[in-house]
């Protein structure tokens, strides 16, 4: 019996999520007294894969078929109920393909599935797991009572814990021929050169009190300077100031990064809860009534354009003292 | 084509969520009820191609698995423009058990849109389950939709990029936010019209739920924000880094 931990294959590379997913894998095995596994799809050299030992896991399982780089949800569930066959959890990104294979793996598993913990169980006997409800308005105690189990775990809820092993690369047939792959991909945009907003660590966002698109260049220097992420609330990218992509609350994307910064953004209860798992929150908002001061750390009552320059100058004075 | 949109009935999303005494299930007094944001958004895309292309889709069905009080929402969703309706009447108890009332009466379509998640208990879950009992490929993340020569194209969002994607009909769509820009308000006219369209109400079977919910909390409140000026905006940087370490 084991723990198995589905990572996600970015070309070849396993990122932030890959290593989470791991310890967490790791860390689950350990509790319940299982082994840790992985499985990975798709084209990955042996070194990469290796990789993974340092984070707990002593079997990765591989499938080099490139057909699984079309994402095809259906063959990912069948490949993975494959390799799952003996498992008493499998754990995957909370990605949209994480999101959309899960499902899928849980029938075929004939398991009880829970989407979007964040963290261990909180008793595995029976197997109850956390998760945030009412998006971010609750936290549910979310109860499996199946033998099996699938659950997605959100990015930067566990981090990365070390637990030095010896990984074997294991190839296996998941039995998916090229008849299992039902999807064709006619064309592939990929934005290059900048922190993904689903894997940043920290994250600088702007709303409608940013006043004009022309203004983002401050909030993209502090980013850049950051290493961070970009967003915005709803209404800035309805009015096409900022990309689709960038929108971050209930109907956009949720975050949980180390760091969020919150310029010129109201704080509205659909807002926070794309947002509110952040570690640290910092608003800077000219009204002092503004709701997101109850749910930031620091704040500035004060104009966003005035402060950037000054954030701007504060973290480049850090780096040079360092 | 045939098109299936799933209606999720949940909380305005300016709810105040309460629980009963012992927080073990979800205070609805006083609750007003919507259509998911997904779906709304799912169903106003399909309208919009619907009206664009003769002949591109030739019905749009909407459900729902749940008891009488969801009708409400089910007819706004017809309201808006959808052409018929059916609704399951059982507890939906978790996605699984959804998923399963659903099946049986979902072979007849060549597009179903289902949404990311439920705004309610973000359980992302019921779209790709139904898929598997259909044996049909689903994607994920779906941002875009339109027919073209007769053959449904999607865009997806992907890790770092977007894709254009197509699949063989019947295909589920799990649909997120960019599909439609803002959702369709019914018109007087779409509010008369939708009391005449048909609502069927379909017996459920037995189907034993896979996960259910032990309790629920309140996240802890937060620490008072600690204020800062605009001229002490450099100090807050140094606070970040010093005493937060999240820098
Ligand atoms: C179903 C539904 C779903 C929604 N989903 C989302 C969602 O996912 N994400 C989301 O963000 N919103 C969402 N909304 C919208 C949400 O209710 C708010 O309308 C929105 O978040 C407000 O965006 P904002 O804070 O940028 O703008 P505003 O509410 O206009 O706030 C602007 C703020 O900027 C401040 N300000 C103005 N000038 C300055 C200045 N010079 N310096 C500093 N501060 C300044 C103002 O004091 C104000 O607080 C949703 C709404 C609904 C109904």
């Amino acid at each position: 019996m084991s723990v198995i931990a589905y990572i996600p294959n970015q070309e070849g590379i396993i990122k932030k999520a890959g290593f989470e997913l791991a310890s967490f894998a790791a860390a689950l095995a350990e509790k319940m007294g299982l082994q840790a596994k992985a499985v990975v799809l798709g084209p990955m050299a042996d070194e990469e894969m290796k990789k993974l030992g340092q984070y707990g896991i002593a079997k990765v399982m591989h499938d080099a078929n490139e057909s699984f780089g079309l994402l095809d949800n259906r063959a990912t569930a069948k490949a993975l109920a494959t390799a799952a066959a003996e498992a008493s959890v499998v754990v995957l990104a909370h990605n949209n393909e994480g999101k959309g294979v899960a499902p899928r793996l849980a029938l075929r598993l004939q398991a009880g599935y829970v989407s979007a913990i964040s963290g261990l169980p909180s008793s595995v006997e029976p197997f109850v797991v956390n998760k945030v409800v009412f998006t971010g308005k609750a936290i549910g105690h979310a109860s499996i009572n199946t033998d099996k189990k699938v659950v997605t775990l959100s990015f930067n809820s566990f981090g990365l814990h070390e637990k030095a092993v010896d990984a074997t690369i294991e190839a296996f047939n998941s039995g998916c021929s090229a008849s299992d792959f039902a999807l064709s991909v006619q064309q592939t945009q990929k934005v290059t050169g900048k922190v993904l907003l689903s894997e940043a660590e920290i994250v600088v966002s702007g709303g409608r009190g940013m006043k004009s698109p022309d203004n983002w260049g401050a909030i993209e220097e502090l980013a850049n300077l950051l290493g961070a992420a970009t967003a915005c609330s709803r209404p800035v990218s309805d009015e096409g100031w900022r990309p689709h992509g960038e929108h971050v609350g209930q109907t956009g994307k949720i975050i949980a990064p180390n760091l969020y910064f919150a310029f010129g953004i109201s704080g509205a209860i659909q807002h926070l809860g794309g947002v509110s798992g952040s570690k640290v929150i910092v608003a800077v908002n000219k009204d002092p009534e503004a709701p997101i001061f109850e749910a930031a750390d620091y704040g500035i009552v004060g104009d966003a354009l005035k402060v950037l320059p000054e954030f701007i100058e504060a973290v480049k004075e850090l780096k040079k003292s360092h | 084509m045939k098109v299936l949109i799933l209606i999720g009935n949940v909380p305005d999303t300016n709810t105040k969520v309460k629980f009963n005494a012992d927080r073990t299930a979800f205070d609805t007094a006083g609750v007003q009820w919507i259509i998911n944001p997904w779906d709304e958004l799912a169903l106003t895309r399909a309208l919009e191609v619907k009206e664009a292309q003769a002949g591109a889709i030739e019905s749009i069905t909407v459900a729902n698995v749940g008891r009488v009080e969801t009708e409400a929402t089910l007819r706004k969703a017809l309201a808006i423009g959808a052409d018929k309706a059916f609704r399951i009447d059982a507890d939906p108890a978790d996605a699984y058990t959804v998923a399963a009332q659903l099946a049986p009466h979902c072979k007849e379509y060549d597009i179903i849109f289902a949404g990311v998640e439920a705004s309610d208990y973000n359980g992302n879950a019921v779209g790709p389950m139904l898929a598997e009992l259909l044996d049909i490929p689903s994607i994920a993340g779906v941002s875009g939709f339109n027919v073209e020569n007769g053959k449904a194209v999607f865009t997806r969002e992907i890790d770092g990029g977007s894709q254009t994607v197509t699949a063989p009909v019947p295909v589920m769509a799990i649909v997120q936010k960019g599909i439609a820009k803002e959702p369709r308000i019914p018109a007087m006219r779409g509010i008369m019209m939708a009391r005449t369209k048909p609502l069927q109400v379909i017996p459920p079977q037995a189907v034993d739920a896979r996960m259910k919910y032990a309790g629920f909390d309140l996240p802890p409140a937060k620490a008072a924000c600690k204020k800062f000026t605009e001229e002490q905006a450099r100090e807050l940087i140094h606070a970040l880094r010093d005493e937060a370490k999240a820098l």
